[in-house]
């Protein structure tokens, strides 16, 4: 036998497989499933708050009862409710239009990173990354500092002249732009520059040697060759932002409609388990093309 | 070759770096003010700190969180370790493409998705929520986080070590212990830190999964701060960003005295 297959085939191997697979079964998989059966549930005054409930004991009639307890309503009613749709389309048009000037600051950011001191990059890699580790919420938190009415902002723009009378920052549409911008950019510029920086320099060489000019080699051949990077970037920008909830919390007031608040607010003061549960199902439907694109990317990428 | 490094490349860098990390070191900064306004500036002082010592609420808070992001990285860190493993070194084994999906799926999965299906969970199968249903779901969110920076390790690996042991006639589990693990020590390092940070901050998933007794900080902080601005709060956001930087450099000096200068990071590479 292979020197190879001995460490593959040994009880650790099976260990090493079955421990997490277990696990992401049990606190993955199925914690999904019962979403799932719960938005075909209706809500009751009861406790869980939704029936059918299965009973085990009852064996093959339980589960004949709870299937046929099950139904669409709870979808229905997202499609007559237009708050449902209205926070739906938001959230994609929340998530589309930061995701695009999130690429507009990130790409400049990540190609001078790439085009650095070699030494110099570790250091601005570990600069890019260190926000990143921080807590979301006090990233939030920090920009309600500033942005609040007496807060830097204001005064900063005083200073200069540009206003005459505070602005409120808060709540409003462009402090919810500003949060995400600021807590998604790592996300953006990471990828980025991990396929600018790999990105072989004399491919530019060679076009400048033919007489392109630097903007049509940088349009003709960097921007192409960094197209990995950017669906990368684009898709780990878009996909959270459109489940966001903390940051159109916190600097968008009550009346801002995502769908993540719509599911929350539904949730736990509406305690309509049945119809935050169907919510959630429609909007993995409705990033399940996103997230397949991205885990093919992932598996690619971390295999060649 | 000869890298020409344009003022453009150079302000935005700068500017990007700036527009980071303003906003917090002002935070940071207005944390230390003495008044109690906390749009005026009144001298250094550091009163907030002393209230904050005070605040019985605040001191459970801390302690769970801590807690809990211990139990969960340690639990993480194993089950990420023997997943990128899995993922590296067992080929195509059945079932692979579906485990896989099960890894990368929730690093980007919206965070109320994931919340929502543990609590349903927990409710269905009858389980009192508090630290251990915190600490599972951590788990489950930071494993795969884990996962991906062991598997990047693994990937970059010199197998012939492993081989030469064996063909010395080390057995398996020895030459696991004895070589894999120690070059693989600084990846599994970094991700025990990362799934750390990642529950210390985590709001959405703990404020679902909670339960009586096992309020973190996080849910604490967000609960305040619907309630504006104060100054306590940037105090006790001025401590958990110092406790998540020293992590991180210490994950960053240890990864860099052992191989040659990884980098430790996001997902996507």
């Amino acid at each position: 036998m292979d020197k190879r297959d001995a460490m593959v085939g040994g009880w650790g191997a099976r260990i090493a497989l079955w421990a997490p697979y277990f696990w992401l079964i049990v606190f993955f998989l199925i914690p999904f499933l019962i979403v799932l059966k719960i938005s075909l549930s209706q809500t009751a005054d009861a406790s869980p708050p939704y029936v059918p409930t299965l009973d085990l004991s009852a064996g093959l009639a339980g589960v004949k009862a709870l299937l046929g307890g099950l139904g669409l309503d709870n979808y229905r009613t997202l499609l007559s409710d237009d708050i449902y749709a209205l926070s739906y389309l938001r959230s994609l048009e929340v998530a589309s239009v930061s995701t695009a000037i999130l690429l507009l600051i990130g790409y400049p950011i990540a190609y001078g990173m790439a085009r650095a001191p070699k030494r110099l990059q570790a250091v601005l890699v570990m600069l890019v990354i260190l926000p990143f580790w921080t807590s979301f919420l006090i990233r939030v938190y920090a920009w309600m500092n500033i942005l609040q009415t007496g807060g830097l902002l204001n005064r900063v723009l005083a200073a200069l002249g540009i206003i005459h009378a505070p602005v409120v920052w808060l709540p409003s549409d462009t402090a919810i732009y500003i949060g995400i911008v600021y807590s998604y950019l790592p996300f953006m510029v990471l990828p980025l520059y991990a396929t600018l920086e790999k990105m072989d320099e004399t491919l530019l060489e060679a076009a400048a040697d033919l007489g392109a000019p630097r903007w049509k080699a940088f349009w003709q051949v960097t921007v192409p060759l960094s197209l990995p990077g950017v669906g990368a970037g684009v898709l780990l920008c878009f996909i959270p932002i459109t489940g966001e909830i903390v940051i159109p919390d916190l600097l968008g007031g009550s009346d801002t409609l995502m769908i993540g608040r719509t599911l929350w607010t539904a949730f736990f003061t509406g305690r309509d388990w049945p119809v935050a549960s169907a919510i959630a199902v429609l909007l993995l439907l409705l990033l399940m093309v996103p997230i397949a694109v991205y885990q093919n990317l992932q598996m690619k990428s971390v295999e060649t | 070759m000869q890298r020409r490094l344009s003022a453009f490349n150079v302000v935005s860098v700068a500017l990007g770096l700036a527009f980071l990390y303003l906003p917090i070191a002002i935070l940071m900064i207005y944390s230390f003010n003495a008044s109690s306004l906390v749009t005026l500036w009144g001298g250094w002082s550091t009163h907030w700190y002393a209230v904050l010592l005070d605040d019985q609420d605040m001191r459970d808070a801390a302690i769970a969180s801590f807690g809990i992001a211990t139990a969960s990285a340690t639990a993480a860190t194993m089950l990420g370790t023997c997943a990128a493993l899995a993922l590296t070194r067992l080929g195509r084994f059945r079932g692979r493409t579906g485990f896989a999906a099960m890894i990368y799926a929730p690093l980007v999965m919206p965070e109320v998705i994931t919340g929502l299906s543990l609590l349903l969970m927990f409710v269905a199968a009858d389980v009192d929520r508090g630290f251990v249903t915190v600490t599972a779901a951590h788990t489950t969110l930071t494993m795969c986080f884990v996962t991906v920076v062991v598997q990047s390790r693994l990937a970059t690996f010199d197998r012939s070590l492993e081989e030469a042991a064996m063909d010395l006639g080390c057995p398996p589990a020895r030459t696991f212990l004895t070589v894999t693990l120690p070059l693989i020590a600084p990846a599994v390092v970094a991700g025990f830190l990362l799934a750390f940070s990642l529950s210390l901050d985590d709001v959405v998933i703990a404020t679902f999964t909670t339960g009586p007794g096992a309020n973190t900080l996080p849910i604490r902080i967000f609960s305040e701060v619907h309630r504006g601005v104060k100054p306590e709060i940037n105090a006790i956001c001025t401590i958990l960003v110092t406790v998540v930087a020293i992590a991180i450099f210490a994950a960053a000096l240890i990864s860099r005295r052992s191989a040659e200068g990884e980098t430790v990071g996001l997902p996507a590479k």
